[in-house]
């Protein structure tokens, strides 16, 4: 019979089928290849081991990092934040007790999980990967299923390995063409959220399919997997190809010699069959996408860059039309207003959308002999310590600090209001991150989603633009000049 | 887990749709590392406005929140149902689910029952122009009552029986260990393992 990518996946990973029809009838059972942990979501499942006299099954298959919590600055320093600081020990405790691999902050090897894992090679094609982290989704670029669970879920991944698991739907998201200069993975994803909506992909799981998809690098595919929960999806997943293995060859806990080719034999059947049918079909035109910018409270609530804020008439149906209104209200944003003549007070490029080496790399070449805006504040947070120390070694640290911005070390950061990087009350935020939710970046904080290139054009200039607005570097200006004379 | 056959309570209008689980409880209050007590986070930054649905009599003593559709998008927090049950929630209403959110809720013996958009906008209106109205949810019958109004909800089949037998999960799956040590001698070797820890 033929099958879809992440039907396969899911048979070869059932422990148990489930019992069929009936009221009482148990779904399956599937083995869990790698359970990712932090800080944040682990504690009351670690509690409940201990409470019930329990063992953590497989330390081998787990792996856990400190991320949400951890400040980016003074990170030699205790986190002043109490709770924080709690939370993080418990953390440390909890591993040592159960056994489980930790990379603490100042680690070479700390940061988000969902960029640790990829990094250290754990994440392989046609693994299942669980974490209690909603961005878990983030791993099905490389042909993984990958999903974000609840605590209650952590705690049973714990004791059993499995997950019981009811069945899904699939559908595909065919991207076809090509990508213009300055359009990226990130303008796919929300304008994929856009369309489908932020309940769109619910009961699903995404298949990212088409040659804009292929063309991709492997940073460019985990950031559209990873906001397939933005979408409502229980996962989203990418045929894994010669990118993938080229991506994976060498890492640490890539096979080696022998392994590594019975691994790509079976990797190579990781795609869905000719003949497979999804139970939907999306389909988004690569050639005509522009840069995409949100401009509400939820990722569905977007638009390309050069068009307006939406009046919430443009919305036939009730529920949309208020949650319009109410998010035009928050993000102190009137209809008609041109998405370029907002003005932001902060840039934030990091969180596990978009924090790894290539994202950096692309906003550098933007803002490469510029200057930045300066009533604008910019971080800039890798997604992790390798990173970090990567960027460093290729010198991206000195273009944002003479940019102006300033140069964190890896966690989560202003992804959400958990450490302390926060936005103020009314403080407006282009963010690379996944969410614009009311109050998510620090409590009254005001954000509108972009990829790292809008990121940095939108520092120089202050008000949200993309790299294509901007006058030609005072470098190139320079060439130019010569070239006329 | 408590076995959850049958609930009455005053239902809770909350007219909005895709209310997130930062709304639900801001990542603030994920700090905390017990499973209880978080009655004081749930909807903290709504419940700052004095006109909020939940600083209203009766509705502030309510046990059955009516939402709108997408309720639960975001983030895997399970401490949202945590949340919702420490204010003393026993079922949230709404016409679509995330399916995160859901799943945590089946854990914890928070129902999250799908009712039809329809149904939801009619008892809205019966709350809303007699507060303090009781809605019954009969998890046995699937079906809300609310005054003159019974509709059918849906819920899958397996959480509605460990939500009526109050099972642990947990210990569900351990009766099948045989079968998870049998699926563990045959996987690949290639596949990764964590330990011994291989760095850069």
């Amino acid at each position: 019979m033929a099958n879809t990518l992440a039907e396969k996946v899911w048979d070869a990973h059932v422990v148990r089928k489930g019992d069929g029809d009936g009221a009482n009838a148990q779904p399956d059972l599937l083995y869990i290849d790698l359970h990712l942990v932090h800080e944040v979501t682990s504690p009351q499942a670690f509690e409940g081991l201990r409470l019930a006299g329990r063992t953590l099954r497989r330390p081998d298959l787990t792996i856990a990092t400190e991320d949400h919590n951890t400040p980016t600055l003074d990170i030699d320093k205790p986190i002043a934040d109490l709770t924080s600081r709690t939370q993080i020990q418990t953390l440390r405790n909890n591993c040592a007790e159960f056994g489980v691999r930790l990379h603490s902050l100042g680690d070479a090897e700390q940061g988000i999980v969902h960029v640790v894992g990829p990094q250290l090679g754990l994440t392989q094609p046609g693994m299942t990967v669980v974490c209690g982290d909603s961005h878990t989704s983030t791993h099905g670029a490389f042909g993984a299923l990958a999903m974000g669970i609840g605590t209650s879920e952590v705690e049973h991944v714990m004791a059993t390995q499995t997950l019981s698991l009811k069945p899904f739907k699939t559908m595909a998201i065919n991207v076809e063409g090509t990508l213009k200069p300055g359009v990226t993975a990130k303008d796919i994803i929300l304008a994929v959220i856009a369309k489908i909506g932020t309940g769109g992909g619910q009961g699903y799981v995404l298949e990212y399919r088409g040659s804009a998809i292929r063309a991709l690098s492997m940073e460019a595919r985990m950031t559209i997997c990873n906001m397939s929960i933005e979408a409502g999806a229980r996962a989203g997943l990418v045929a894994p190809d010669e990118t993938t293995y080229a991506y994976m060859k060498g890492r640490p806990h890539a096979p080696e010699g022998a392994d590594w080719d019975a691994a790509v034999q079976y990797w190579n059947t990781l795609r869905s069959d000719d003949d497979a049918v999804f139970d939907a079909e999306v389909d988004l035109d690569a050639d005509t996408l522009e840069p995409f910018v949100t401009w509400g409270t939820n990722p569905g609530q977007g638009v390309s860059l050069s068009d307006k804020v939406p009046s919430p008439n443009d919305f036939g149906d009730e529920n949309a039309k208020a949650a319009a209104e109410r998010a035009l209200q928050y993000m102190g944003l009137e209809a008609g207003t041109r998405m370029k003549d907002i003005r932001v007070d902060t840039v934030f490029l990091g969180s596990c959308t978009n924090s790894r080496i290539e994202d950096l790399r692309a906003a550098a070449d933007v803002i490469r002999g510029r200057e930045k805006d300066p009533k604008v504040r910019m971080l800039v947070v890798p997604g992790s310590a390798r990173v970090r120390l990567e960027a460093e070694a290729e010198g991206l640290d000195r273009v944002f600090k003479d940019f102006g911005a300033e140069w964190r070390f890896a966690g989560c950061s202003m992804c959400l209001g958990m450490n302390p990087d926060q936005l103020e009350p009314g403080e407006r935020c282009a963010s690379t991150s996944n969410r614009n939710f009311e109050g998510r970046q620090g409590k009254g904080g005001r954000t509108h989603l972009v990829s790292p290139v809008v990121a940095a054009a939108t520092a120089v200039r202050g008000t949200l633009s993309s790299p294509s607005d901007l006058d030609p570097a005072p470098e190139s200006a320079a060439l130019q000049t010569t070239d006329a004379a | 887990m408590e076995k959850f056959t049958t609930h009455t309570g005053i239902g809770v209008p909350l007219r909005q749709s895709n209310v997130d689980t930062d709304q639900i409880i801001p990542a603030v209050y994920l700090k905390r590392i017990t499973r209880t007590g978080f009655e004081d986070a749930l909807f903290s930054a709504w419940r700052k406005d004095p006109a909020f649905i939940l600083n209203q009599a009766p509705f502030n003593a309510g046990s059955v929140l009516v939402a709108g559709p997408d309720f639960g998008t975001g983030s895997s927090r399970e401490h949202a149902v945590w949340a919702l049950k420490d204010y003393g929630f026993k079922t949230v209403l709404s016409s679509r689910f995330a399916d995160i959110f859901r799943g945590n809720s089946g854990k914890q013996g928070l129902l999250a029952a799908e009712v039809a958009q329809d149904d939801i906008e009619l008892i809205w209106k019966t709350l809303e122009n007699a507060p303090g109205t009781e809605v019954t949810v009969d998890l046995v019958s699937k079906t809300v009552i609310c005054g003159n109004l019974v509709a059918p909800f849906t819920i899958d089949d397996y959480t509605r029986w460990r939500l009526l037998e109050g099972l642990d999960d947990i210990g569900l799956t351990l009766k099948h260990e045989e079968d998870i040590t049998a699926y563990e001698a045959t996987r690949p070797a290639f596949k990764p393992k964590t330990l011994p820890a291989k760095l850069s």
